[in-house]
């Protein structure tokens, strides 16, 4: 079952694709994708180019699809592991979202960083109290490591 | 509870037509009352200052608790059986608040318990259970949304939402969310649907193991909102124990409720044991026992949990690191830091307050004048002043300690019962070999082991409950009785480790059950004296001990 939802995701995401990201397998094994998100515009992310690695549980879609950032990057929601902290992913899970949905979630965590349930508690607290000072060293991290 | 149940038998006018569900409604079946009775334990009629009033409910009990509070909220409301629940679970049974709120704002409630969608489809309080339409797919149109699954067979299932996806999906989903995730409400599939799949729905969906786990996650969710209810922690084990007389936090300061479920021995509660098997795990397992009132799964007499609890703590942070401390370090005569000698000479400077003294004599160094790295001075007075100052600070260490060990041996020895219960089986068959007594007369030894279990699992927490009582003249009737107990424990031991010769069995019987009864009677008295103790108020604590007053002053 998984591998039909599996396959037909990547069909509409071939047929249909989000603006920014892009998805698919990394070689025959269907349960293991590579994505690419391109920093929002309007985010010091601008410019970069993020990959993330995506695996897929065997019971997918009833469980959620294990995200994580290959590419470093400084956000509050996002650690140095690449693990990413969205509620989606986690208990708001729903079998009807899909790796488009979740990633376009991503793309707009980027632009909005949810400062008030952080991963990396340092980043969120210069997020809330120094905006200029994070949002340079988020730029200069997208320039060293994602460019 | 009870002025609950008297709607029960009220004529509540709700409809619940599960033919096109498909499943039966198991819990309104008359024969679980007789059942029930049985596993009721009988409070025996005099009961003892120290012991509590409870009864121990099988699943099958507790599933009758809650289908009587969901057909009491049926009848109230009007809502089917299935929405009741839903709202209850919403509200963690609380049946007056949920009336409350429903009163207020029924259709609200209805949203936020999953039961209804929101706007714009006002929803009514739904009479009928959610549909289940088996919409006869129309040729090859339905594409079911999660699997993409698209075959003329599908079956498509959807909740009131209308999110329809197909049964195989439902199953699958539902099953993860119960057996992975440990999960009573599953919700609508959908993104962003909170509507919550009711019970038939899902008991509808999954086969009898997966069934089974819901129903046990209903009442661990049932259990775990009511404050009269505990779940036995015991593993595997699905019995409930009621206890109202332990309900309310206060009411731990008076009694201790230790409590028994009334099933015996570890292992699988249903299914895969055979009969004789279950027989044997009656007889030989430890009995069920724990504290109603906390998290001590074990019989915690004659103290009480906030007491026990504290003694708990400290020992886990402490007694290793005291004794090392005891062993390995001495407190500088002026701050009363801990210094840990690693090396270099006596001449000692403080780290944190600078004051130099002589390790060995603890005097200040000053007073050394000349006399560098050769102690002599032990006379001298601000020597006697530091090592009386130290001795203070090692005295709390002492002291903590002497109860720990005493402590710590008795629970070692409880460890050790089970060797000797062995050890006990063995002698008596010996005795029925060496001499004319049979099986029966023999059982005098297992009692006997069995009582000398018990009086150690008491003494052990007397140390506990010793170490923070206030000192005065309680205190010393308190460890007076400690005292009789242990010395009659001790005896009792020694008998029952004796070699056995066979001239001697007789009067070695005699004996044993003598101390055995004796052993009995001290405990008896221990307990009950601590009990009167705590429903007087007679305790007081030299520390400061949740539920009770302050203590007065810290003598310890």
């Amino acid at each position: 079952m998984a591998l039909k939802r599996i396959n037909k995701e990547l069909i509409d995401l071939g047929r249909d694709p989000p603006s920014s990201c892009s998805a698919g397998p990394t070689g025959d094994n269907m349960f293991q994708w590579q994505a690419t998100i391109m920093g929002p515009g309007e985010s010091p992310y601008a410019g970069g180019v993020f990959f993330l690695s995506i695996s897929f549980p065997v019971d997918y879609p009833f469980k959620p699809p294990k995200v994580s950032f290959t590419t470093k990057i400084y956000h509050p929601n996002i650690n140095a592991n690449g693990s990413i902290c969205l509620d989606i992913l986690r208990d708001q899970w729903s079998p009807a979202l899909t790796i488009s949905k979740v990633l376009l979630s991503i793309c707009s965590m980027l632009t909005d960083p949810n400062p008030d349930d952080p991963l990396v508690p340092d980043i969120a607290h210069l997020y809330k109290t120094d905006r200029t000072r994070y949002e340079a060293t988020a730029r200069e991290w997208t320039r060293k490591y994602a460019m | 509870m009870s002025s609950d149940n008297d709607y029960s038998d009220e004529d509540v006018d709700y409809v619940f037509d599960d033919d096109d569900m498909g499943i039966e409604d198991e819990d309104s079946d008359g024969d679980d009352g007789m059942d029930m009775d049985d596993f009721k334990i009988v409070p025996k009629t005099t009961r003892k200052a120290w012991e509590i009033e409870y009864t121990s409910l099988a699943q099958f009990a507790v599933e009758k608790l809650m289908a009587d509070d969901v057909e009491h909220i049926c009848g109230i409301l009007g809502v089917d059986n299935s929405t009741a629940s839903l709202l209850l679970r919403y509200m963690s049974w609380n049946k007056e608040s949920l009336i409350e709120k429903y009163m207020d704002n029924a259709n609200k409630m209805l949203v936020l318990a999953g039961a209804a969608v929101p706007e714009p489809e006002p929803p009514r309080p739904s009479r009928r259970p959610p549909s289940r339409k088996p919409k006869s797919p129309p040729k090859d149109t339905f594409v079911c949304s999660i699997c993409f699954d698209d075959s003329p067979d599908l079956i498509s299932l959807a909740l009131d939402c209308g999110h329809a996806s197909c049964s195989g999906c439902w199953s699958a989903y539902i099953t993860s969310k119960i057996r992975d995730e440990a999960e009573h409400s599953c919700r609508c599939m959908a993104e962003n649907c909170a509507l919550v799949a009711p019970d038939a729905f899902v008991r509808a969906q999954v086969d009898e193991e997966t069934c089974e786990r819901f129903e046990g996650l209903l009442v661990r969710h049932f259990v775990s909102c009511a404050p009269h209810l505990k779940f036995c922690p015991y593993p595997a084990c699905t019995n409930t124990v009621s206890c109202p007389a332990a309900a309310s936090k206060s009411s731990l300061t008076t009694v201790v409720p230790t409590v028994s479920c009334g099933a015996r021995g570890i292992g699988s509660s249903s299914g895969s044991m055979t009969q004789s098997q279950e027989l044997v795990k009656q007889a030989t397992g430890k009995e069920h026992k724990f504290c109603f009132g906390c998290i001590i799964d074990t019989d915690h007499r004659p103290v009480v949990c906030a007491v026990a609890l504290l003694w708990l703590k400290k020992c886990r942070d402490d007694s290793e690191t005291a004794n090392w401390i005891k062993s390995n370090t001495k407190e500088c005569p002026k701050c009363m830091s801990t210094i840990e000698k690693n090396g270099g000479c006596n001449h000692m400077t403080c780290k944190k307050c600078k004051h130099e003294f002589c390790w060995v004599c603890m005097g200040p160094w000053t007073e050394h004048g000349t006399a560098w790295y050769s102690c002599n001075r032990y006379d001298e007075k601000g020597g006697i002043d530091a090592r009386d100052q130290q001795s203070k600070s090692r005295a709390s260490l002492e002291r903590y300690l002497h109860y720990y060990n005493r402590w710590a041996n008795h629970e070692q020895s409880a460890k050790l019962a089970l060797d000797l219960f062995a050890k006990t089986e063995k002698k008596m068959e010996e005795m029925q070999i060496t001499s004319t007594l049979t099986w029966i007369e023999v059982q005098f030894m297992k009692k006997a082991v069995e009582e000398l279990d018990k009086c150690r699992m008491t003494l052990k927490w007397t140390y506990a409950m010793a170490y923070y009582l206030a000192k005065g003249n309680q205190k010393d009737l308190f460890e007076d009785n400690q005292r009789d107990l242990e010395r009659a424990v001790e005896d009792l031991a020694e008998l029952l480790e004796a070699p056995i010769e066979p001239e001697n069995i007789p009067t070695l019987r005699q004996k044993v059950t003598d101390k055995a009864v004796y052993v009995q009677k001290r405990n008896e008295i221990v307990l009950e004296d601590t009990a009167d103790g705590f429903l007087e108020g007679r305790w007081s604590w030299n520390a400061a001990v949740d539920g009770f007053d302050p203590p007065q002053e810290m003598a310890l």
